[in-house]
């Protein structure tokens, strides 16, 4: 107990991880879960069914499957970067969740007050595009170890990809920077304050620029980032056997797996942050009955989960669904608790947008064929370049004008 | 022992193994790695004189752009492993102790000039880390001209990376 | 909280230095000479940023932000120069590159 009073931080700080790690790694395998769901539904057909109720078990039956597959290392690879490859872009992804804010409220972790985050560094923002730049290596390394044509090409055509839309991506945002003067994500949040007219990328009043340009080009290079559709040319079933990650198997495969989702997450999350209000509510603050919508919008889902329960035709299905009920429900009677309430309703709001952004990724990849590569290329630097570029320009032109016509 | 005197040394170590492992590795691509290693610790060490944009554009442009143009053109050439060669004897009796020697020489004045024993700190109390709003004003005032005088040289390299790259057609 | 004095930075950086130089004399593939050289220019960069803590000043870090700058378009070109002369000649290694006209 000592220990903790001497180094209250490094402890409280241990505590967010471990909390967040937990959370973050359930949440990548059941993206799995929902990505086959939605791919599914858009194709007209179930996907996952049977494992548990409506599949919900399935990325456990994955996982099970995962570990217990052959670990093969092809022949000639180099061991060290084999190894490393995965590892690496693993750890990259999951790091940068360390810098995202999940609310404003101040809670108390073993008699310590602390912010709902784990790290809020003062150019949190430089500091999340300097790690997935890192990530990079992930893609280039694991090509290479593998000694093998179709990973190799698919490994350079995936990092070329990545680093040209990386400097269209670190553009768009710039226009969220000039609006906000800060590269803390939580004063960039602070100044989006209001109601959802205030968000970047409306931005209603205080004459800046609606930062909607900035939105599309971020959002498109960030599907280009993260390798997925209608980008994923380098890791396409048709085209490369499977890119990067042909060689690879069981656990190596499930990390780099786990790590798009990682980036898809990380991405949406950013998107949320800088174009969307972050944690803030869409309705204005005076408008006191929308600190119920957390606890409401639970209770409704519970009971919708408690009549789908007895429609279940398989007994284990239904036991199972039942337990998820109850969780469900249970958290939604915690959000009504008038301690937990105000702590909740930042949360409740980012983890809301994010999933709205993560729903949106899943639909593109329903929807839209691949590009090809050399279309890939043009695109990104022939058209987003210039348009993020553009953007920037009009921002700063709309920021700077007014003080330009008073000096004459 | 304090924590930055610790954090000091973890951070050194990981750069000097590192550079050693850039000589003694067999293969480009492991050295291209060992020196990707030496520049994240040298980031470390950045954040911990206060320089923390440094530190960021350190990791963005040089390890996360240079060294992935390096580790590209490695992947390219297929550089393969590197001969060994026999190091002379002078390099092997003279040469390293020697070096240590000029080593020890050089530490021993730095510690005892005025700048060497100034504590990496404030006057007193944890760093302050230079903002990066008052880097920036720097940079785009006192140093206007240096500034716009490295955008027309990144153009001449990209037009000459791009001139010279090229297959006659 | 007393701190770490900015001479054990300075030997750090030097004794980076003196590796990289190292490397650069006895490495025979050209790639490797160009990291050894990216390797002395980060160790001039812990010396700037170590003396700008020192004095308290902020050129220093202007400096490292254009040695960056300038050791990106060098690298940059010196590896698409790299890449001709590997096709050229068929070989990265600096002591075959010894005639004028192959």
């Amino acid at each position: 107990m000592e220990f903790i009073a001497q180094h209250p931080v490094l402890v409280v700080s241990l505590v967010k991880i471990v909390v967040l790690l937990f959370l973050v790694l359930t949440t990548l395998a059941y993206l799995s879960w929902f990505e086959r769901k939605v791919v599914a539904h858009i194709q007209s057909r179930w996907g996952p069914y049977y494992v548990g109720a409506h599949g919900l078990l399935q990325p456990l039956a994955d996982g099970m499957k995962f570990l217990f597959k052959e670990d093969l290392t092809p022949p000639g690879a180099d061991r060290l970067i084999f190894v490393l490859a995965p590892m690496l872009a693993l750890t990259l992804a999951i790091t940068t969740l360390a810098l995202i804010p999940f609310g404003p409220a101040t809670i108390t972790i073993l008699g310590h007050p602390t912010q709902l985050v784990i790290a809020n560094v003062d150019i949190g923002l430089l500091f999340l595009f300097a790690i997935t730049s890192i990530g990079v290596y992930g893609v280039a390394l694991a090509g290479w170890s593998s000694n093998s044509k179709y990973p190799l090409l698919g490994s350079l055509r995936s990092s070329a990809q990545m680093i040209s839309y990386e400097v269209s991506l670190t553009l768009s945002v710039v226009g969220v920077l000039l609006v906000s003067g800060s590269l803390n994500f939580n004063e960039i949040i602070g100044r989006q304050s209001g109601a959802f007219w205030h968000w970047n990328i409306i931005h209603a009043g205080r004459g800046i620029f609606p930062q909607i340009i900035g939105f599309l080009c971020y959002i498109t290079a960030a599907i280009a980032e993260t390798n997925r559709v209608p980008f994923d040319l380098p890791e396409g079933e048709t085209e490369l056997v499977a890119g990067f990650h042909t060689e690879y198997s069981s656990f190596k495969f499930a990390m780099f797996f786990m790590a798009e989702y990682g980036n898809m997450i990380t991405v949406s999350c950013l998107a949320t942050i800088l174009f969307f209000g972050g944690w803030l509510s869409p309705f204005p603050e005076s408008w006191k009955w929308t600190q119920y919508l957390p606890a409401a919008g639970l209770l409704l889902l519970g009971i919708y989960l408690g009549y789908d329960t007895a429609m279940q035709m398989r007994g284990i299905a239904r036991i199972q669904l039942a337990v998820v009920t109850l969780l469900v429900l249970g958290l939604g009677f915690l959000c009504l608790l008038p301690s937990l309430e105000p702590i909740i309703q930042g949360p409740f709001w980012f983890l809301t947008k994010v999933a709205l952004f993560l729903f949106f990724y899943v639909w593109t990849r329903g929807t839209l064929p691949r590009f090809r590569y050399d279309q890939l290329m043009s695109f990104g630097w022939k058209l987003l370049l210039p348009v993020a570029l553009l953007n920037l320009v009009i921002t700063s032109l709309w920021i700077v004008y007014p003080m330009l016509v008073r000096h004459g | 022992m304090n924590l930055p005197l610790i954090l000091f040394f973890v951070f050194a170590l990981i750069a000097v193994v590192g550079a050693l492992l850039l000589i003694l590795a067999r293969e480009p691509i492991h050295s291209a790695l060992a020196l990707i290693l030496v520049m994240v610790a040298l980031a470390a060490l950045y954040l911990m004189l206060g320089a923390e944009f440094i530190a960021a554009v350190q990791i963005i442009v040089y390890a996360g752009a240079i060294m992935v143009l390096f580790v590209f053109v490695i992947m390219l050439l297929n550089a393969g492993v590197e001969e060994r060669t026999d190091w002379s004897k002078m390099a092997k009796f003279a040469g390293l102790p020697l070096g240590i020697f000029f080593l020890l020489e050089l530490a021993h004045w730095l510690a005892r000039s005025a700048v060497g024993a100034t504590p990496a700190s404030g006057s007193s109390g944890p760093i302050t880390a230079v903002s990066t709003r008052e880097l920036c004003v720097q940079l785009f005032r006192t140093y206007l001209f240096p500034y716009e005088a490295t955008s027309i040289l990144i153009l001449i390299a990209i037009l000459g990376a791009m001139v010279l790259a090229r297959r006659e057609e | 909280m007393s701190a770490v004095p900015i001479s054990y930075f300075l030997v750090l950086s030097g004794v980076l230095f003196g590796l990289g130089v190292v490397a650069f004399v006895f490495k025979r593939n050209i790639i490797t000479i160009f990291m050894a050289i990216e390797l002395m220019l980060n160790a001039v960069n812990l010396a700037f940023v170590a003396f700008a803590r020192a004095h308290n000043q902020l050129d220093g870090l202007v400096f490292v932000f254009f040695v960056i700058v300038v050791a990106a378009a060098e690298a940059a070109v010196g590896l698409a120069i790299v890449i001709t002369l590997a096709q050229n000649r068929e070989s990265l290694n600096v002591e075959r590159v010894n005639l004028l006209k192959f």
